[in-house]
Formats: C-alpha cells, structure tokens, sequence
C-alpha cells in the first residue's frame, strides 16, 4: 500500500461512526472460547493486538511499524511451529488463524483490511464447532455471528451513527430471514461418508472409550467418566438390569498381563435360535470414540449396514466412529452360541502363556482334580471369589510383577477387569475354553425422553466360558464379589466409595431436584445429538424416507433442495415486492371512484362533466333515500380534496362514510 | 495506451446510454423502481463466497453437523443481504433543484433531495457523475436529505452532468447496488470575467436619448430570477413556471445612472474566448454601477436596460455566443 496514492472514498474505514470498535469487539467475542482449546498465549496475543488496535482507534496508541508486524508474523508462526510442530492440521491451523486475524487487525487501514478481519472472525466462529458442538457452545456461537454480523452492518453504515438497535435489529432481521433456507441446505445438501482427505490424529486427542486392549487399569479410566458412551431405545420393553450387558471387543489372547482381540474373521453365519425365545429390537445412538467397534445388547441376530459380525461376536464398522453414529439392532439375551468348538478356535480359547501366573495355574489344576464336570468347577471358583475376601473397589493398589497371581493371592481388591482376567487364566488352566468380553453392563433409564443412557462410567468386563452343549455362556465373577453392581449399577456398588466418579456425589449431595434437572437436560443433549450432531447420509436418508422420498440419490437431493429453496426465495420475494409495492397515486382519487362504481351499480351513472356536488344533488333529487350518507360523503370528500389542510384521520372517517352508501 | 483510454470511457458511456435507453430524462422528481436498480457482488461478496467454500470443506472433511449449520446460515444471509441491498434504495425520491448559473473555472453545484418514504432509514449512499468524485450521505426513514455534486466548470456554455449514479453497498458490503440517474438538466456557464487594462470600462459611444421610465411610481420589471426560500408568492413569473416547471420570480428594480453600448467591435483584438470574457467583464461592472448599458454584438443588439434580467440575459448571450444549436437552449 502506498501512502502517496490518495484512497478512494469508499475504501476509506468509516472513522466517526466507531465501527472498528465494533469489528474488534465482535472478534474478541468470536475468539474468547479457544481459550479452552488452545495454549494460553494464542488468544492473549490476539486480545493484544485486538487492543492495540483499539487504542489506535481512539488515538491513544500508533499503529505499529511495519517491521514489527512482519517480525511478530515471524515470530508467532514459529511458536506454532514449536508447539505442534506443524502448520496444518486442526489445532495449529487454529492457532495460526486466531493469531493472524489479531494482525490483520493490527494493519487494517482500509475498509478492505476491516471485512477481511469480519470474515476471518466468521471463520473463527467455525473452528469452535470442531472442538465441541455442545448447545452451549453452539448458543455462544450464535451470538457471536450475530455480533459479528451487526459489525459488518456498521462498517457498510457509511459515515453516519447507526443507532446501536439498528445495527442489531437488522442483523437479527437478516439473520432471521435466513434460518429457512439454512434448514433446507442442512437437511438436504447431499452427505458424504467419509472425511475428504485424512484426519489429523489431534483430532481424536480427549475421545473416551472402550480400548482395543485391556491391562489392568485401562477400565479404571472409564470409570472416571460421566460423558455418554451411548443412548438406546428400545421398541419394546428394555430388559432387566441385569441383563443389560452391552458387549464390545471380545478379547482371546493373553500375553501374561495384557488382553487383546484375535485377528477379525468374520463370522460364518449370523446366529440362528428357535423363534420362540425373545427378540429384543432396539436403536443406539453411539458417541463417537474413535474406535470401530460397535456396541450391541449381549448377543446381536443382525448386523447394521457398513458393519461385520466378527467370529467372537461383536460387531465391527467398516470405518473409526468420528460422530455421532446410529443402528438399530435385534438381539437375543438367551442363545446357543457356537454349538460345536472347532479344534483350532478351541485351542486358542485354552491358550495361556506357560510361565504366566503359576500359582493360578496350580490351583486352577488343583480343582479340575477334584471336579470332573465343569459347571461343578465354574461354581467352585465363583464360590472362591465370594468366600475368600475379595473386596471390589476402584482403587486397588498397583499390580507389578504377576497381575494375575499378585490380584489373587495378594491383594484380592480390584474390580470388573481384574476378576475377569484371573477368572479366564483360571478357566484355560482348568481346561475350560474361555474369554474376556469387554463392554458396558446397566445404563440409567431416562422416563423423559424413554431412552436408556449408558455412560462411559458403566464400562465392563466380564467372562465367557465355552460348555458342551451350551456353547458359550456369560459368566460374570464380579458378580460373585459385589451383586449390587449387577444388580443395581455401579453407583449402588460404590456408594459411600472415594473413588466414586463426580457424577454419583453430585446426585448425592443435591437430591431428587438435581436429578431432575440431569434428566432433562440429558433427554435434550439425546435429541441434539441425535437430530443435529449426528445428522449425516443415513439420518438423512432416515428422514427422506418418513417423507416417501426413499429412493432419492443426490441428483434427486440436489433439485429438491433447489426447488424448495426456490419455493423460499419466491415466498420472500412476494412479501418484498408487496411491501415496497409504489404507493397508491392518489388515494383519494381511488375512493371516490370505489364511491362511483358502487353508485353505477345501482344504476347512478356519473357524467364525466359532472362535479362532485353536482352528481349528489342529483342523487339525493332522483334517491331521497341514498341523500344524507351520499351527501356527507361528497361533503367531506370535497373539504379534502379542495380544503386548505388534509387531515389524515378524516381521510378514515371518508372511508366509513362510504361503507354507510348501500344501494 | 494512452490513445485507448478516452475510447473506453466513451465505450462506458455508450454502455451505460445502451442499459439506460428506455430510461427517458426526468425532469424533475425521479422515484427508484425495482426495474432501473441494478445490482453486482463485490469483490468482498467473491471473498466471502470464497471462504464459505473453504468452510463447506471444513464442514465436510469432518462430518461437523454445526460447521454444516453455520456455513448454510451464513450463504443464506449472504444471500438475504442481496435484498437488502436492493432494498436501500428502492423507492427513494430524487428532485433536482434548479442549478445557480456560474463562470468559467467556477464550481457548478447541483443540489438534490433525496426523500426516503420508507420506514428503514438508507445507509451508505454514494452520488456521484460519471468521473467525479463521489459525495457520500444517507437518508433517516421519512426524511429527506440534501446532496450537493460539485462539478468543476472550465469552459462556457451549457454544462450538463448527465447521468448520475446513485449506489450503496449497505449493510453487508457483499452487494453493490446502483441505479442511473438521468434528469434533463444543464447549467448555463458564463465567459470567465477578464479585466481589461488597455480599455477603459465604458468605451462604447452614446447614442440616443436616455429613455423614459416606463413605470412612474418608481419601479421597473427587471427580469426574473431563480426562486428562493421566503420570496414573495406575489412576484412568482407563472407562465415561466407552466413553461419550464421551475420557480422564478419577476423582480423589480430601479433605474439610476447613465446610459451606455457594450460594443464588440470596440474590444482590443483577440481570440473569441478572450474577447467573450472581457466583455463579460464589461457587463458586470456596468451592472456593478448600476447603469443602463446595452450589448452590441455580431448579429444582435440589446437595447440598453438595467437590472438582473437585463443582465443574465446579457450574460447568457455571452454564455451561448457561437456555440452550437444543440449544445445551447
């Protein structure tokens, strides 16, 4: 830019009327929630400059040289750089446009500078919605592009002072005349899939789930959580607490202290059972978690679309769950899975380290010698758990050397990971084929919204043994320890525990009113989830199909959502030409032809020489019952049309003087 | 290069007669109908469709329902704001006042009021001729607001300034909407006044007698002048206002000093535009001394008069002399 050349009226910044104060102000609102998502300095930086240039303004400050701005680009680029190590990706891209919306600010001396800076600050406003979409979140959002918009309307005000409810009535106007179309383009602006390109790894960074192993401890975290895994409703009755056993990965290899899933082999066939036994059909709105596994109620019969049944008998999706997905599924509590073992699935479910847990192994040994059956050997060692002083708790001490002899000849405290893993390794001692499956169990009923929450707090794992005849059955030895934690959840198991997650002392300490409140807003955060958040190709293809459009592809989507925008477009465009419609030339002209035509009706013919007067003398001669209201008529409508003042409340009363003319 | 550039602005200047052509000159008030408004993105409207691109994409790539709301809201707001940019300045009113004569290398000033009858008020106006200087304003709702265009003047003659146009990008800056502007209107420049040194003022010879005034109780008609606020009803020249559709009033004025010729062949040699503005210079003293002064020119005479019409006539003459048919009234 130079000095030399003279700027052009309209890219001069509007200087007396304060817009840029308004541009700041409504940057400084777009910025302030990266706050939480970006180090410290990124956003004091940008308030910095966001001041800086606010005393420019009010002329307290100069505006800072040129070198300045180059060495502070410099120098914030390579902060950046240190800090992620990269420019790309989610968070640096972020912390690269907070800081450099802040300059562009600091060298904004033209109106061209200030509308970058306000559509930079829109683009702000975006990037929050990727690090949380909360409704909260998104009703700051909403006022900070209201902010920003009514901004924008006083940088184009020119050089006069807008009223500030001006300013923001029309950006509200604005905004509001475009929610329709907003609509239109979310529900029908065609859906892809997948991300476009990769994902940046940061983006997973703060996801909870299940892991895709299980050491002990793994579940410990979870457990700590009270953020929703998933929510489910069912068609019909949800089934008891107890048999809420939502299963997850299925893990069959032990290494001597960590559990991991086999290789992903699709099962041969789905399970079949005779048909008298119950079906329960319900629909999950899983958070995303980054893994791809999804959650089912014990065993599922069907498999949703993009999803495989794996031989343990989990589901699988074909790609990472990155938002919000939704299933519906059937599934059946009391089955026959896999009737005959082959001898190589067999062999894997006995497998156990040699030189893992000894002295499990010994007593595992010790027992088969006296039962031979194994339901009698099951019981046995369910019976140790519950005689032996095992204790279950979510802080157990630290298991180093042998976590499963150390937990079970040592410390015997611990909970759902540590008894399943030792139950399994005491299981494949004993010559009984068994797994851990791990996953949530419970879930707290919401009357609500008739939906069940399952939080990542109701994380699980229990075991699975492989008997003659009865094909794999759950055998869940926590169960033995505390039953309350089957039975009523782990809030009951835990009650007056230290360890008990946020969530449970709250509802202690404030009561039923508390709950209340947790459940309304849960039954909201359910539909904003599952209507807003989660609206991608299937919710889409959901809603089309409600509205008998189910064999729409996106041709079709694209000329639908062309055509009701169109149908919007037109709708407003006959409210603006009727309200800016021109002015009616002369009202009073028009009324008293309305008066004429109502007289010509009764066959009162006005002669076009004839005057006013003249025509109701006429009338009041030829219908002495139509004299008085034509007479008062004419009267008043001469004293407007010719009288020295015209006043516009008798302009009314001419109007009901003429309704009184019935012929 | 620098051949080209006149023939562009007059190929503007055809373009925009072209767009214009069922757009007759108004003569005095002109309302701004939906059909003769015409509207364009900005270069900030292409940026921020620009970046609402990018936020699709952002949307997209990571399947974020509220990134998918924002950019839809904000491409419907970038499109609501084309309405209402149009809507600044729908049915605004223009009336031209009459434009004051001036000289040579003065400023013309044409004075307009803009009424706006809507209840919004309209911000970020623009007037402006075809290569002036634009003159920003705006309009409260059912007000009206004054614009002055100045336009330099350089020669003499009939000054028109031709279309105009009235723009604003009020209130997103993502739209420009325009209108041509196209009054019959024009403003007579008079010769520059130049003194000059070798002639005394009043070089023409007498002739005849002084006559008689035509009016004994002391007062003369003395030509008409443009209206003005708080002038007398009673001296409103009617037939003038039936003919142009402009105000005037009929002044009287009084009759003193002598009598004498402004003669054109009695001015010292020089080009014509010289000479037209030493004789306009001649004119205004003689008026300056309150005589009764006549103008002797090629082809015309004017009996010695006094007053102001006596000399806007004088003046107008010298304004128009040898000056195309077409280019002067």
């Amino acid at each position: 830019m130079s000095a030399a050349a003279p700027m052009r009226l309209e890219d001069r910044l509007p200087g007396r009327s304060g817009a840029l104060l308004w541009v700041i102000a409504a940057t400084g609102v777009a910025i302030g929630p990266h706050l939480f998502n970006q180090p410290v300095w990124v956003v004091l930086t940008t308030t910095l400059a966001l001041a800086w240039r606010g005393g420019v303004h009010l002329g307290r400050l100069p505006m800072p040289p040129r070198w300045i701005l180059v060495l502070l680009t410099v120098l914030m680029t390579g902060l950046v750089l240190g800090r992620y190590g990269t420019l790309f990706g989610r968070d640096a891209g972020v912390a690269l446009l907070v800081l450099m919306t802040g300059l562009k600010l600091l060298e904004t001396r033209t109106y061209r500078d200030a509308m970058l800076v306000v559509f930079l600050g829109y683009f702000v406003i975006i990037t929050n919605f990727f690090y949380s979409q909360e409704i909260p979140v998104a009703l700051y959002m909403l006022v900070a592009v209201f902010a920003t918009t009514a901004a924008l309307v006083r940088l184009n005000a020119g050089e006069a002072i807008q009223p500030v409810r001006e300013s923001f009535g029309l950006a509200g106007l604005m905004l509001g005349q475009a929610v329709p179309v907003m609509i239109i383009l979310f529900l029908l602006f065609p859906r892809l899939p997948g991300p476009l390109w990769g994902m940046p790894q940061d983006s997973t960074t703060g996801v909870t789930g299940l892991s895709d192993s299980m050491s002990p401890g793994s579940i410990s975290q979870l457990l700590q959580s009270d953020a929703p895994a998933f929510r489910v409703s069912f068609t019909d009755d949800p089934p008891v607490p107890a048999q809420r056993y939502w299963r997850g990965p299925v893990f069959a290899h032990f290494d001597g202290r960590t559990w991991r899933a086999g290789r992903e082999t699709e099962v041969d066939a789905l399970p079949q059972a005779p048909d008298l036994e119950r079906v329960v059909t319900y629909t999950i709105n899983l958070e995303p978690h980054e893994r791809r596994w999804l959650l089912a109620l014990d065993i599922p019969v069907s498999v949703p679309p993009d999803a495989r049944m794996i031989e343990d008998h989990y589901l699988v999706s074909s790609r990472p769950v990155r938002r919000l997905v939704q299933y519906t599924l059937a599934s059946r509590t009391d089955l026959i899975l896999e009737p005959e073992l082959s001898e190589a699935r067999r062999r894997q479910a006995l497998n156990l380290p040699a030189r893992a847990a000894p002295r499990a192994q010994a007593l595992a040994q010790d027992w088969r010698s006296r039962h031979e059956d194994d339901e009698a050997l099951i019981r046995t060692a369910l019976g140790h758990f519950n005689e032996e002083p095992f204790f279950y708790t979510l802080s157990p001490p630290r298991l180093e050397r042998d976590p499963v002899d150390q937990f079970l000849f040592e410390a015997r405290a611990g909970f759902c990971e540590h008894y399943a893993s030792a139950f399994v390794v005491l299981m494949r001692a004993a010559g009984i084929p068994a797994r851990v499956v791990t996953g949530y169990q419970g879930g707290e009923y919401n009357r609500l919204g008739n939906y069940l929450l399952v939080r990542q707090s109701d994380a699980h794992a229990w075991a699975e043994v492989w008997l003659q005849g009865r094909g794999w059955v759950r055998v869940d030895p926590t169960a033995a320890v505390s039953p309350e934690r089957i039975e009523s959840g782990i809030r009951a198991a835990l009650s007056g525990d230290l360890g008990a997650p946020d969530f449970i002392r709250r509802s202690l300490d404030w009561g039923i009113v508390r709950l209340q409140w947790a459940l309304w807003r849960d039954s909201i955060d359910y539909y904003w989830s599952g209507w807003v958040l989660a609206f991608g190709p299937e919710r889409q293809g959901e809603l089309l199909e409600r509205l008998g459009l189910g064999r729409l592809d996106w041709r079709g989507m694209i000329t639908l959502m062309v055509a009701l925008v169109g149908v919007v477009v037109l709708v407003f465009a006959a409210i603006f030409l009727w309200r800016n419609r021109l002015p009616v030339a002369d009202p009073l002209a028009v009324v008293y032809r309305h008066f004429c035509r109502r007289l010509a009706r009764g066959g009162l013919t006005r002669a076009p020489h004839e005057p006013p007067m003249d025509f109701a003398r006429r009338i009041a001669r030829e219908r002495p019952e139509l004299a008085e209201p034509v007479m008062a008529f004419t009267r008043e409508y001469v004293a407007l049309r010719y009288g020295a003042s015209p006043d516009p409340e008798r302009f009314g009363r001419l109007r009901g003087l003429l309704r009184r003319i019935r012929v | 290069m620098k051949a080209l550039v006149p023939d562009r602005r007059r190929l503007r200047e055809w373009f925009i007669t072209w767009i214009t052509r069922r757009q007759l000159p108004e003569g005095r008030t002109l309302r701004l109908h939906r059909r003769c408004i015409y509207i364009l993105p900005t270069r900030q409207g292409y940026t921020f469709a620009l970046i609402l691109l990018v936020m699709l994409l952002g949307a997209i790539n990571y399947s974020n329902s509220m990134a998918f709301m924002l950019t839809f809201l904000l491409a419907a707001l970038g499109a609501n704001a084309m309405w209402h940019t149009h809507r600044n300045l729908l049915g605004l009113r223009i009336t031209r006042r009459p434009a004051q004569p001036v000289f040579a290398g003065q400023t013309a000033q044409f004075v307009y009021t803009v009424e706006n009858p809507s209840r919004v008020a309209r911000r970020g106006l623009l007037l402006e001729t075809l290569d002036g200087a634009p003159v920003p304003f705006d309009v409260n709702p059912r007000g009206e607001n004054q614009v002055t265009l100045d336009l330099p003047t350089r020669r003499r003659g009939v000054l028109r300034p031709g279309r105009l146009r009235l723009h604003g990008r009020y209130p997103m800056g993502l739209f420009r909407a325009w209108s041509w502007l196209y009054f019959d209107e024009s403003v007579l420049v008079y010769p520059k006044p130049l003194p000059m040194d070798q002639a005394p003022p009043f070089a023409g010879q007498d002739e005849g007698e002084s006559r008689e005034r035509t009016d004994p109780a002391g007062e003369e008609f003395a030509g008409v002048r443009g209206y003005q606020p708080g002038d007398s009803p009673r001296h409103l020249d009617w037939k003038a206002l039936a003919r142009t559709g402009d105000l005037y009033i009929k002044q009287f004025g009084e009759v003193s000093g002598g009598q004498i010729w402004l003669d054109w062949d009695q001015l010292p040699a020089g080009d014509l535009e010289t000479r037209l503005s030493m004789m306009c210079h001649q004119v205004l003293q003689a008026q300056g001394q309150g005589l009764r002064f006549g103008l002797r020119m090629p082809g015309l005479a004017l009996e010695p008069e006094t007053g102001e019409a006596h000399q806007r006539r004088c003046l107008e003459y010298l304004a128009c002399f040898a000056l195309p048919a077409e280019s002067c009234p």
